[in-house]
Formats: C-alpha cells, structure tokens, sequence
C-alpha cells in the first residue's frame, strides 16, 4: 500500500491524542503522522483556573508539546499560514507546503481581546485581567494579592469560550481566597454575563445560580459587553447599562486560529471549522476534520469534550482511508468537575440530548453529580495526571466512556 | 400551541412568541411583529437585518448570533443594538419570523 499522509494541526489536547491514536493503529510505512504547532508549549488549561489563587505555578502545567507525542510523529514547530482544500496542502510560514490524504484541525481556539472596545486600553493587567492564559493568570495572581477590598466584577463577554463553567469556579474559589485572607466582608463579587441565567442549561443553571446567591456573589444577565472602561473602571453594555468595578476579570470573546479565515471554505464567520457533529468530518471536504475546540460543533469547548472526540475521530479517519462509510458517533458528551471551593466540587455530565442532571456518574454508586463533594474535588485534582500519563497518550480511561452513561442520573427532575 | 394574529393571519407561535414555522411568515406581518416589539417603523437598515435574517436561517437552520450579524450582515453590532435596542438576535429573529437563535452552549 502506498504510504498515506495525515497533517493535524495543532500540538494540544486533540492534536496530540489523535496522533498517538491513530500510530497506535497504524504502522509508520503505511500511515505517515505530522503534527503542525507554533511553539512547544502544551498547556494543561484547566490549571489555569488555580494560578490566580496560587493553588498552581505556571511551570507545574506546562509542559513540552513533542514530548507527549509518540515516536514515529513527526513535529513540525512553525506557524501556518493557510490551508487550501482544493490542492489538499496545508502552507506553513516558512514557505513549505505539506500535502495530506487526511486533514484534523485542532488548532483550539485563541482569545481576541482586541474585539472587545478598550478590553486591552487603559487599565489592561492593571485593573482588568483574564486567566485565560498563562501570562494573564499570573499577572491576576499578583492583582489579586494586592486587592484588599471592593468591587470584583468576572464578566463573560461572549460564548462559544473554553470551559464554560470555568468564569463560575473563579467565583466560588475567589470567595473561598478572600475568606482565607480574612477580607471576605470587604469585597463585593458580581458575576455579569450574556445569558439570561448563570449556565445554559436549565437544571444545572438553578444549581450553580443557587450556589452564587450562597456564597454572596450577585449575578447580572443579559449584559453585553460593548465596552470595558479600564481607566473609569465600568463594563459599558451595548443597551448602555453599566456596571463599575475596582477589579475586572473578563473572559474575552474567542475565535478559531487566525489561519483559518485565510484558509477559503475551511471556517466559518469566527473561525471555527464546520464538521458533522457526530462524525466530525468536514461539510466541505471528506478527508477534512476536525477535533475539540476547534471544531463548530453544538457543545461546550471543554477537554472531556476533545477527549471524547477522539475515539470517534481516529476510527472515522480509519473508515475514510479505507473506502468505508463513516460511522462512528459522537453524542456530545460533556464531562466537567466544577470546582466550588473550600475543598469541594461538583460534576456534571450530559450529551446532545440530555441536559446535566442529578444522580451519580458512571453508575448509580459512583461520584456524585450536581452535588457538592469533597471526592469531586479530589477527582478534579488527579485528573491532571491523567490528563498526562492516560489521556495524552491515548488510552482509555477507566470507566470513563467516549459515550455519555445513562444509568446512573436522575431523569425525572423539576424545574 | 399558542398562536397570534399578525396581517390577518393567524400563524403558531412558541411561548415566548417566536414563529413555529418560518414559512408562515410574510414581509406584510413584520410591522406589525415590529410595533408589539416597540419598534414603531422598519427602516431600510431594520429590512437589511431582517432579510439577512431569513437568508442565514435558510441556508443553516438557525438564525445567527449577535456577534456573528455584527460580523456578517454589514451593520456593526453598535448599530445593530441601536435598531434593535432589546436584543438584536432575538428581536431581529423574532420579526423575521424564525425561530429563537440558538447561541451557543
């Protein structure tokens, strides 16, 4: 057989376990691997919730991005300057073209704070943070050691973002940081965002809206962000409501890789690759796909998310290769542990079709889910060296389904 | 099903007054749509929006989101809000005659 060529773009969570899946499957004469990324930094994401509070360094989760690949891939550490479906190549910035027979885009998504009004003005990494990446969570951790008092505001300015729970843990561990530093009582929390409820789900939203009210934190919904004024220290919303603050911790609006606007047919308007959402293949072209955050998919951008992903995609790309017809199914599984401080969390767990519900994952005796525990918190924390040791690698993690487990959860919920 | 009157037809609406069925809707219901909205004339921008509306709902099965008109219809999202002061996706989709936006989870 002629040797193939599968091109994944990007070095993180998707690119990296669909690569060493699909070695693991094939011999290297038949199927030849390269994975594309501009730099070597593989960031572990969910860390970066703990650096504000100083309960995570910056080097503990970072870690090289070709270390965690396989031998027998091959890495190529530079930008990429476009794709063109026509010819099946992908043109790298060095002028060097690569040719596949099969496309993943992981490439994630990047934060484009510039699209905000003023989000990165006056007042940037002063008063208005974000610690959706490292440079930001770090520098919030030195704003947050020097705040002793007043107006917190953590502002979503617009989904599709990472993690979509990770604005809510940021509170309740903010508030559980301000107990510890006995301030508690001088440091007003608000939390602002585009919904109108805490989370869009129903039954999980009145949840964690509950445990907002419990731990003090007052919530605004339907606010749009139009404009954050660092310098008056105020979210400005596009119907002209403002809220003031003293410190601003903003999730900015996310789009795909820049790469891919220039990439004709292969994105949609904010940079997100359009693919099947249960086979994740590309609406434009066949031997397309795509994986985790990257992917315009209806599901939460989340790592359980790209980890589910990967076990339907790989044999998907097995089935096109060979001529098949694809099959193999992705329901949208979702799986986060909600970090809710004081040494607890809560899990939840959905699909597609079923919204996040009580009960106990996998099983009836397993963890709980929309409950606070301490057993989900010890669970968030190992996930990291899971997260390394299982997931990167490719192996599947005990009792931990790429398909979303009925069993254990309780359907019969009011509203 | 709820339903509500607008031109002198009736038409099947959700409960939140979005139209069950895109097709039921003509341009002649949309002042009207518009008015209980409390937007007293369409202009010329308000069809732009509207039209686009429609257009993308056709071609992808939902309407678009704010930030995704303010990027693709022509008209920023500052004007976008000035036109459509409550909400632009929803009222925007609302006139227009197609269901709620789904956004984004």
């Amino acid at each position: 057989m002629v040797t193939k060529r599968v091109v994944i773009l990007g070095g993180g969570t998707g690119g990296t376990l669909s690569a060493n899946r699909l070695r693991r499957l094939y011999p290297t004469d038949d199927v030849q691997i390269v994975v594309v990324d501009q730099n070597d930094d593989h960031v572990y994401q969910p860390g970066l919730l703990f650096v504000p509070f100083g309960l995570a360094d910056g080097d503990e989760i970072v870690r090289s991005r070709h270390h965690q690949l396989h031998s027998g891939i091959e890495y190529r550490q530079v930008p990429i300057d476009h794709v063109e479906l026509d010819t099946d190549s992908v043109h790298l910035e060095d002028g060097a073209v690569l040719d596949y027979d099969v496309l993943v885009v992981a490439t994630g998504s990047v934060l484009v704070e510039e699209e905000t009004d003023g989000l990165t003005g006056p007042g940037w990494l002063e008063k208005v943070f974000t610690f959706y990446d490292l440079a930001g969570a770090a520098a919030l951790r030195q704003a947050l050691e020097a705040f002793d008092g007043g107006r917190l505001v953590v502002n979503v300015v617009d989904l599709p973002i990472k993690c979509p729970v990770a604005p809510l843990e940021f509170c309740f561990l903010a508030d559980w940081y301000f107990h510890q530093r006995d301030i508690r009582d001088r440091v007003e929390m608000i939390y602002v965002t585009p919904l109108d409820s805490a989370f869009t789900k129903p039954v999980a939203s009145k949840t964690l809206a509950g445990l907002l009210e419990e731990k003090g934190v007052d919530l605004v919904t339907e606010f749009n962000t139009g404009q954050v004024d660092g310098s008056g220290g105020r979210l400005v919303s596009y119907d002209e409501r403002e809220v003031p603050f003293d410190l601003a911790v903003v999730v900015p609006l996310h789009g795909g890789a820049s790469y891919v606007a220039k990439s004709p047919g292969l994105g949609d308007e904010l940079g997100f690759v359009p693919v099947d959402a249960h086979t994740l293949q590309s609406a434009a072209k066949p031997n397309v796909f795509a994986i985790g955050d990257a992917a315009g998919v209806p599901t939460s951008k989340a790592g359980s998310v790209t980890h589910f992903e990967g076990e339907v995609l790989v044999e998907n790309i097995r089935r096109h290769l060979a001529g098949e017809p694809l099959d193999a199914n992705y329901d949208g599984h979702v799986n986060c542990f909600i970090e809710t401080g004081f040494g607890k969390a809560l899990l939840i767990d959905f699909n597609y079709d079923t919204e996040p519900l009580p009960g106990h994952y996998p099983t009836s005796v397993g963890l709980p889910l929309l409950k606070e525990s301490r057993l989900n918190h010890l669970g968030k924390l190992m996930f990291q060296s899971l997260y390394w040791h299982s997931l990167l690698p490719g192996r599947d993690l005990p009792g931990v389904s790429s398909a979303m487990p009925a069993s254990g959860k309780n359907t019969k919920v009011a509203l | 099903m709820p339903t509500a009157t607008y031109a002198g037809t009736e038409v099947t609406v959700n409960d939140e007054g979005f139209f069950e069925d895109p097709s039921q809707w003509t341009e002649a219901m949309a002042p009207e749509i518009a008015r209980s909205e409390g937007i007293d004339e369409l202009t010329e921008p308000h069809w732009q929006v509207i039209k686009f509306m429609r257009t993308e709902y056709t071609e992808k099965g939902t309407g678009p989101t704010v930030r995704v008109l303010g990027k693709t219809s022509g008209v920023s999202v500052k004007e976008l809000y000035q036109l459509f002061p409550k909400g632009p996706a929803k009222v925007a989709a609302k006139i227009a005659g197609i269901p709620k936006p789904r956004g984004c989870i």
